[in-house]
């Protein structure tokens, strides 16, 4: 490296360092705290320290490592990364389907959480990755699901089986709806009008006190039974821990949701990857490419995007009438436009169409969180000394900002997603 | 085939196309040519139901007799039902999606009838398969006459410019058309590509497709066409064979733009 280039990048480091030091020291340097006498202030020069060398390093060497040529991968890197990535779907696979014998409760839950985001993901991904509808208030399809069957059981008794269906096509019917005004808008508008209808839908769940009791929502919503066999804790007849001489545990409960949350991922997955061969399918890959030349070819664009609306919609009605099963309980609080946003952050970080980026970037938000988590609260019980005192215990919390800038650094490196190649529907030579 | 009557098209107070009539015969190419902005594009996007026209009628007659009146159907149905396939200007491929699959997405409504709309296919059922088998089929024979089969698994996008102009009309015919809409098929194109797109389109209307075809290539337009329509200013200015038109005095003044249009009607008397 030259002479000129290391000055000129340790000038550049000394300037964003200088930027940091501005930044940081308001926001991380002075903490106000509740005193004998009002509130005081205290200035923490460490934890600045900290991140304005942070800064200079980490610029320094975004600048000194020499931007030579992209190194071409051999053809057999290439090969072996194919392999591997072919493996990586039935290894999922495999390991969630073995998952609940670890019999950590902990674990089967936060599994059941990522299993339910990744069958979102699926649904958001007919919608969003192949008909090219950007859709941010898909969070109301969920809500319509998980409401369907909280208020068909409140109301007539049915039972979770039974309301399945129902909770689909009743949310397949408000894709529909919200399918016919939107279907002259594009792009930008298109999202806009679909951000109001999520909340439309959750404003109307608050304020129709009457049918859905408002923000209190509904309690008491019945668990799903397996063929008939409920997960009570008596352990008498006609359940299930009293029909295979069982002692009644939570984790025989907990076990069979999360198998049940992963049949309907999975049924999801299978659906759509069918679909996606399909002359519908091909369709709405076409109209995300381009909808004049749909038109141009005599596709009925109309009926092509109700179908997207409708059948995403479906498999949303579906993971929320699971979620409602799950929780027992639901309120309108659980269906804000931060659930859409996650939903599509987590197609658009899988990358737009793809099923098993949809999977990988589910397992990285959701449960990737929960890891972090964990990691920073292990950390900061390590940093027993005096110096990082004021730090350790809040560690924790910036746990959303460590978030947000992986997720930032992954776009920038992938912008197309982390899974960004697309399999051919149709190949020339059959089979 | 096509009969265009009285058809005006109006954006605000500008007159796009002015009362235009002209026929196009069947089993013939037509070329309708004029100077830029002389409105054959908004032509093109009447008879193929993108736009609306403000006045006039458009009617085609199926060479079985059946007629439509392109001005009343919406776009999808003209395609679809009056079979008439057009390409664009600015090639308009499903860039991300393979050969095949552009060509497959033109038989769309063939796919769907014969599969239940869709839904058996999701199954595999035995009536889908064998309507997927012939629509490769028939893929496969538009890919050997633009020879493109050896690249049919590959994007659409990543073919080089003349194979994409090519696959473009290949979509286009996997409709099954009665009327083909070139809208400058030659634009881009090295002499030797021209001259296979000539072979090509001659090939097309021998196989009984009619061509309508807007075109700047006056070489083009010369050798293959059988009749030409001129416009300019949205109006007729010639209508016959292509070497009745080439003698035309208002053609040759319009496309050098000399003299004002007095000077124009006083060499045409």
């Amino acid at each position: 490296m030259t002479e000129a280039r290391t000055q000129s990048a340790f000038r550049d480091a000394g300037l964003s360092a200088l930027i940091a030091l501005g930044l940081f020291a308001p926001l991380i340097g002075l903490v106000t705290e509740n005193g004998d006498n009002g509130l005081t202030l205290r200035a923490r020069p460490i934890a600045v320290a900290v991140v304005v060398v942070l800064v200079f390093a980490g610029r320094l060497l975004m600048l000194t490592r020499a931007p030579g040529p992209p190194v071409p991968r051999k053809p057999a890197t290439n090969e072996a990364l194919r392999r591997a990535g072919q493996a990586v779907a039935p290894a999922l696979l495999v390991f969630a389907l073995v998952l609940p014998l670890g019999g950590s409760r902990y674990y089967v839950d936060l599994a059941t959480l990522v299993l339910t985001y990744i069958m979102l993901g699926w649904g958001l991904n007919v919608v969003v990755g192949l008909a090219g509808l950007l859709d941010l208030g898909y969070v109301a399809f969920y809500a319509v699901g998980a409401y369907s069957y909280a208020l068909l059981a409140e109301n007539f008794g049915l039972g979770f089986w039974t309301c399945l269906p129902l909770a689909g096509i009743l949310a397949a019917f408000a894709g529909i709806l919200l399918g016919f005004p939107v279907l002259r808008l594009r792009g930008d508008y298109l999202a806009i009008v679909t951000l109001a209808f999520g909340e439309i839908i959750r404003v109307v769940l608050i304020n129709w006190v009457s049918f859905t009791h408002g923000p209190n929502g509904i309690t008491g919503i019945p668990r799903p039974t397996l063929f008939g066999l409920a997960f009570s804790m008596d352990g008498g007849e006609g359940t299930f821990a009293g029909f295979f001489n069982l002692e009644p545990e939570t984790i025989q409960r907990v076990t069979f949701l999360y198998y049940v949350i992963l049949a309907l991922a999975l049924l999801t997955n299978w659906f759509t990857l069918r679909l996606r061969r399909t002359p519908l399918g091909r369709a709405w890959e076409a109209l995300r490419e381009d909808e004049t030349a749909c038109r141009s070819l005599g596709i009925d664009v109309t009926v092509t995007k109700l179908t997207a609306f409708g059948i995403g919609a479906m498999f949303g009605g579906f993971a929320g009438a699971f979620f409602a099963t799950r929780q027992a309980f639901i309120s309108p609080e659980s269906f804000t436009f931060i659930e859409s946003a996650t939903v599509l952050a987590i197609v658009v970080l899988g990358g737009l169409g793809s099923q098993l980026g949809v999977a990988l970037a589910a397992i990285v938000m959701v449960g990737g969180l929960e890891l972090l988590r964990s990691f920073l609260s292990f950390l900061a019980e390590q940093m027993g000394s005096e110096l990082f005192a004021g730090i350790a215990n809040e560690l924790p919390l910036y746990r959303m900002l460590v978030f947000g800038l992986a997720l930032v650094v992954v776009m920038v490196l992938r912008p197309r997603g982390m899974v960004s190649s697309r399999a051919p529907t149709i190949l020339m030579e059959a089979r | 085939m096509l009969s265009v009557s009285g058809l005006t098209m109006r954006f605000g107070g500008l007159k796009a196309v002015d009362n235009l009539s002209f026929d196009a015969r069947m089993g013939e190419i037509t070329a309708v040519i004029g100077p830029n902005g002389a409105g054959k594009t908004t032509v093109f996007n009447c008879i193929t139901g993108f736009y609306k026209p403000s006045e006039g009628g458009i009617v085609l007659t199926h060479p079985g007799g059946a007629r439509f009146a392109l001005e009343r159907m919406p776009g999808h149905r003209i395609a679809a039902r009056a079979l008439v396939a057009r390409t664009f200007q600015n090639i308009r491929l499903f860039a991300g999606m393979t050969v095949l699959e552009n060509l497959l997405v033109a038989r769309h409504n063939t796919l769907m009838a014969s599969s239940g709309f869709g839904l058996l296919a999701v199954f595999g059922t035995r009536g889908y398969r064998t309507a997927e088998d012939l629509a490769r089929e028939k893929a496969r024979h538009w890919l050997e006459r633009i020879g493109l089969l050896d690249r049919a698994d590959d994007p659409a996008g990543e073919l080089p410019y003349g194979a994409q102009r090519r696959l473009e009309i290949a979509r286009a015919m996997c409709i099954d058309p009665v009327l083909l809409c070139l809208d400058e098929p030659a634009a881009g194109l090295n002499p030797r590509e021209t001259e296979a797109l000539n072979e090509l389109l001659l090939g097309i209307r021998d196989g009984g497709c009619s061509l309508l075809l807007i075109e700047h290539d006056m070489g083009v337009v010369m050798r293959i066409s059988d009749h030409v329509v001129v416009l300019d200013h949205g109006r007729k200015i010639a209508d016959g064979s292509p070497a009745e038109v080439r003698a035309d005095p208002a053609v040759i003044a319009a496309y050098l733009g000399e003299g004002d249009e007095d000077d124009v009607e006083g060499q045409a008397a």
